[in-house]
């Protein structure tokens, strides 16, 4: 494929030599598959200076049965599982090592109680990088929150790394309430043992561009994963999950949902990939895509992308893409309720089935509901 | 039961209308009176269902001629929200399924937008769950319902109780129950009529929609109306109705072969 112009002017503007320097490597590009659908024009014309406001997370009070580990014992265990999940040459990882940002490694060595992460990028028109490094030890159990927000120009790179030992539990939970001018890079990486069980349920709405990729490999097999995700965007912002569950070995289990609302300008990428080779053997795979388009503008893009070698398995995907039901609204209106209002409960319905799997902390997080509720009634 | 001296809630006139430009209904006229009770009976394809979509204000159905008075106000205007803030209601043959919308809270949002154009108050979560508790009783429906999504994974007799429960709720002045016996066994079927029945009352009117007797030996019309190709062939009581179950429909086929309509 010739590139464009100005995709080529883009390679070589000033700000991207500046972005190339820093992570070592050239920003994506649209030629890449994996990025074919998300230009990193969204996020790349920023100046990429690094963060230079307090450093986040320094008077985290953990609950029992959490440790905070010291920096150096906790990259190589990083760097570790960010190989298993093999995404550590990926670019948003890289410059999440490069902006050095914080680092909050944390082990878990019981029961845990739930623990909420705040971050705002605010409109600080940086780079904000967290890195989290989780280490769940044998029946180890944690509900994790992250709540991030931007209020204007900024990239937040987060990067989550965690290990699942056996009998262990983590409920992840990561929301984010964006902005037109901000952008945001998150991968998610989770490396399960047999018997662990992940739930990572995810809520996206109003960035300019957000790219979140979720991880997952069951290094055993044997292990429960459940993704629910939702996606909304408007006006013409860009919301593009990649997501990975690879079974390494047999009796593994994947209940995912990924839910996305295209209005406006927008465009919602969804590429879910699972890969089961022959050492899986009695996988239980189900993913699901459903897409809601809102304008004749939206644009949605959603691939399953199954790789299955092994023979005994069950692995169910679907994908919809649908408008608006006209019966439904029909029948709402007919009860009395007006078009508008009636509109607005059949979106809040169609993403419940997201937030209602949200613990309490995420699911009553205002700047998300606002967004949300500004989106669904514009 | 009828009395000639009873106001008019619902008058059609010479109403003809479409879907994607294929005609329908050829000229339906048709007067309810309050306290009335009546069935429009006909085969499929007959146009009965239409003209409840008709009644109700879908937006697939263009009317192309005819009025329709609700209380002498022109009815066609209104949109359909605002056709049942009045009283109108529809009960659908094919109650619609819509996840994660709560029952309960449906309910409450439909009973509140009517109460609103009644001049009544709104009601808040704990008084609307008083008032649909007790009117659960109607079509004798579980409180489980109410905490599922409007419909969704309801039975075919669950979802026609529900239909008969938000009647209940909106307490219309002319209800229409489109083949509201459709997909029932004998027990729903009695609890679904006795529902309708309990609601009648001298001041409201019912619209039955429906294929066989069946359902009108359960709630006795005043008036039976047979329908086909989109318009009302012949009316009578409920003799009719048992006259139609007696010798079938094919007298309608001569009877419009007559007319030169096919």
């Amino acid at each position: 494929m010739v590139a464009s112009p100005l995709a080529r002017s883009a390679q070589t503007s000033p700000t991207a030599a500046a972005w190339q320097s820093l992570v070592g490597a050239p920003l994506p590009s649209r030629r890449q598959e994996e990025w074919r659908f998300s230009d990193p024009a969204g996020f790349s014309q920023l100046e990429p200076r690094l963060w230079s406001g307090p450093e986040p997370w320094v008077d985290l009070v953990l609950p029992a049965g959490v440790k905070r580990l010291d920096a150096g014992a906790a990259q190589p265990q990083i760097a570790a599982v960010l190989e298993q999940a093999h995404c550590h040459e990926h670019w948003p990882v890289r410059l999440n090592a490069a902006a050095q940002g914080a680092l909050l490694p944390l082990r878990v060595s019981a029961e845990a109680s739930e623990l909420v992460l705040d971050l705002d990028a605010a409109d600080c028109g940086e780079v904000l990088a967290v890195q989290v490094l989780l280490l769940l030890e044998p029946g180890a159990q944690l509900d994790l929150t992250l709540r991030l927000r931007a209020t204007g120009r900024s990239l937040s790179s987060v990067v989550i790394a965690a290990s699942l030992q056996a009998g262990s539990r983590l409920n992840l939970a990561a929301v984010a309430a964006g902005h037109l001018d901000a952008s945001v890079l998150a991968h998610l990486a989770v490396v399960q043992d047999p018997t662990s069980s992940l739930q990572l349920t995810t809520a996206a709405a109003g960035w300019g561009f957000s790219r979140l990729e979720p991880r997952i490999v069951q290094r055993g097999g044997g292990a429960a994963t459940r993704l629910r995700a939702l996606q909304w965007v408007h006006d013409d912002q860009l919301a593009d999950t990649h997501s990975l569950v690879r079974f390494e070995g047999p009796d593994g289990s994947l209940d995912q949902v990924h839910k996305s609302v295209a209005d406006g300008n927008g465009r919602s990428v969804f590429n879910g990939a699972v890969q089961v080779p022959r050492a899986a053997q009695r996988t239980d795979a189900a993913q699901l895509s459903r897409s809601l388009l809102l304008s004749d503008r939206a644009r949605i893009d959603t691939k399953p992308e199954l790789e299955i070698v092994a023979d005994d398995v069950k692995c169910a995907h679907g994908a919809t893409v649908s408008q608006l039901q006209s019966e439904e609204l029909f029948y709402l209106r007919s009860r009395g309720i007006a078009e508008d209002q009636a509109a607005r409960l059949l979106l809040a319905g169609y993403c419940d089935e997201v937030l209602a799997e949200l613990p309490a902390a995420a699911a009553g997080w205002r700047p998300l509901l606002e967004q949300l509720h500004r989106e669904a009634s514009s | 039961m009828i009395r000639s001296d009873a106001p008019v809630l619902l008058e059609i006139r010479g109403l003809k209308a479409s879907v994607e430009d294929q005609p329908i209904l050829h000229g339906v006229d048709l007067t309810i009176r309050a306290g009335e009770i009546h069935a429009v009976m006909g085969r499929n394809g007959s146009g009965k269902s239409t003209l409840s979509k008709v009644l109700a204000g879908h937006p697939a159905y263009t009317v192309t001629d005819g009025a329709v008075l609700y209380r002498g106000e022109d009815l066609l205007g209104l949109e359909p929200e605002q056709r049942a803030r009045i009283g109108l209601f529809l009960g659908f043959q094919y109650p619609v399924e819509i996840p994660g919308v709560s029952n309960l809270e449906f309910l409450r949002v439909a009973t509140n937008a009517r109460r609103a154009e009644l001049g009544h108050d709104e009601l808040d979560t704990f008084a609307f769950e008083d008032l649909v508790r007790e009117r659960l009783a109607v079509v004798q429906m579980d409180p489980a319902f109410l905490e599922r999504s409007v419909n969704e994974g309801f039975s075919g007799g669950e979802k026609k109780r529900n239909e008969i429960l938000q009647m209940a709720l909106l307490e219309p002045l002319v209800a229409i129950l489109d083949e509201t016996d459709s997909g029932l066994d004998i027990d729903a079927l009695r609890i679904v009529a006795g529902g309708v029945n309990q609601l009648a009352s001298p001041d409201n009117a019912t619209l039955l929609i429906t294929h066989y007797q069946r359902l009108l030996d359960l709630i006795t019309p005043d008036h039976v109306h047979v329908m086909a190709a989109g318009r009302i062939l012949r009316s009578g009581g409920p003799e009719l109705a048992l006259e139609l179950e007696r010798t079938g429909y094919e007298w309608v086929d001569q009877e419009l072969a007559v007319a030169g309509v096919s």
